[in-house]
């Protein structure tokens, strides 16, 4: 009798978890599973914020959740310099190139195109709210193809950081907190969690697990 | 009878723990270290070139110690602090490790030790 309550438990128990990792999709994956990227280009993103930081704050930060998801980055860095030394210095330009001489150079089955659309604080008479919103755009450099899109926006007055990102988001808040002196640049760990909230798998409408992640296959 | 009443309920609580365990614990795939804080400051160049390969390669020791995997990028990185350094070896060695570690890179990675090379019989 107790043991034929407890299988119960257990079985419902299971179930509630599973359903809180296991999110429902609303997207259409089709061509991004036929695509299966391997590697992934991030191109220095477009900034419409008046924050000239704003491209580069959030670029240096976009490794960790693709990387986690079981993606292989192209050295973030490195490819920027690559594309200044071929005469392309703005994230314009470089956004314009042809997607067959990006998988030629870089090797990259994907790239990712970026817009950081909201960067910076703004100062309110009680509080002030610094916040992050950025759109992105995955395309197959074989094909062209758009595979994925999706957009995130983040901000410091969320009540404990707690959105999209979940318990992710407020363990990279918290390191990068350690790590950086926000004071300088309050944006730089609010990017953190857009960047993460933005590109992380394993949430609905949200970028597949690469090859790299045991959990290849399984979204 | 005791017994009959607790192991059911010692397989529940090991069934929850186990089951939020998957769930709570993100266990990451690489350790990170500095990586990307470095990766904005190359971008700032407020801190000397050599000072930023020095966190770095600090930061290599203690991924080393661990035994848990260098993220993607890192070696590469290292190399293009050593490129502006003029430390052409030790580019070199980095951009192999990265291949190495990262099979995905070696189309770009051959194409910038080509490029180096060029550069240095030019």
């Amino acid at each position: 009798m107790i043991s034929r309550t407890c299988k119960w438990l257990i079985a419902g128990l299971a179930l509630t978890v599973l359903g809180g990792c296991v999110a429902p999709k609303t997207v259409d994956y089709s061509a991004y599973k036929q695509a299966r990227p391997k590697t992934i280009l991030v191109l220095p993103p477009l900034n419409t914020s008046p924050d000239v930081k704003a491209s580069y704050s959030l670029l240096s930060q976009v490794t960790f959740p693709l990387a986690e998801a079981g993606y292989y980055v192209l050295p973030i860095a490195l490819v920027d310099e690559t594309f200044r030394q071929n005469g392309m210095t703005t994230p314009d330009d470089i956004h314009q190139a042809p997607p067959n001489k990006l998988k030629e150079i870089f090797g990259a089955d994907a790239a990712l195109y970026i817009t950081v659309t909201e960067y910076g604080t703004r100062y309110m008479v009680i509080s002030s709210e610094t916040a992050v919103t950025a759109t992105a755009k995955l395309v197959d450099l074989k094909s062209g193809t758009t595979l994925w899109t999706g957009t995130a926006r983040a901000s410091s007055e969320e009540g404990g950081n707690n959105g999209g990102g979940g318990l992710i988001g407020m363990l990279i808040t918290a390191a990068v907190k350690q790590i950086i002196n926000s004071s300088t640049d309050a944006g730089y760990p609010i990017a953190g969690v857009a960047s993460n909230r933005l590109l992380s798998a394993g949430h609905p409408a949200g970028l597949l697990y690469g090859p790299r992640s045991p959990k290849y296959g399984t979204d | 009878m005791k017994l009959n009443l607790s192991r059911p309920l010692l397989a529940l609580t090991l069934a929850a723990s186990t089951l939020l365990a998957g769930c709570a614990a993100p266990k990451t795939l690489y350790q990170w270290e500095g990586y990307e804080p470095q990766v904005y400051e190359y971008f700032k160049g407020e801190e000397p070139k050599e000072a930023q390969a020095e966190a770095l390669e600090r930061d290599l020791q203690k991924i080393r110690s661990t035994g848990k995997a260098v993220p993607p990028g890192y070696h590469a990185h290292l190399g293009l602090l050593y490129l502006s350094m003029g430390k052409d070896d030790q580019m070199v060695q980095q951009f192999n490790t990265e291949k190495t570690l990262f099979p995905e890179s070696g189309t770009y990675m051959d194409f910038l030790l080509k490029n180096a090379k060029a550069g240095v019989t030019q």
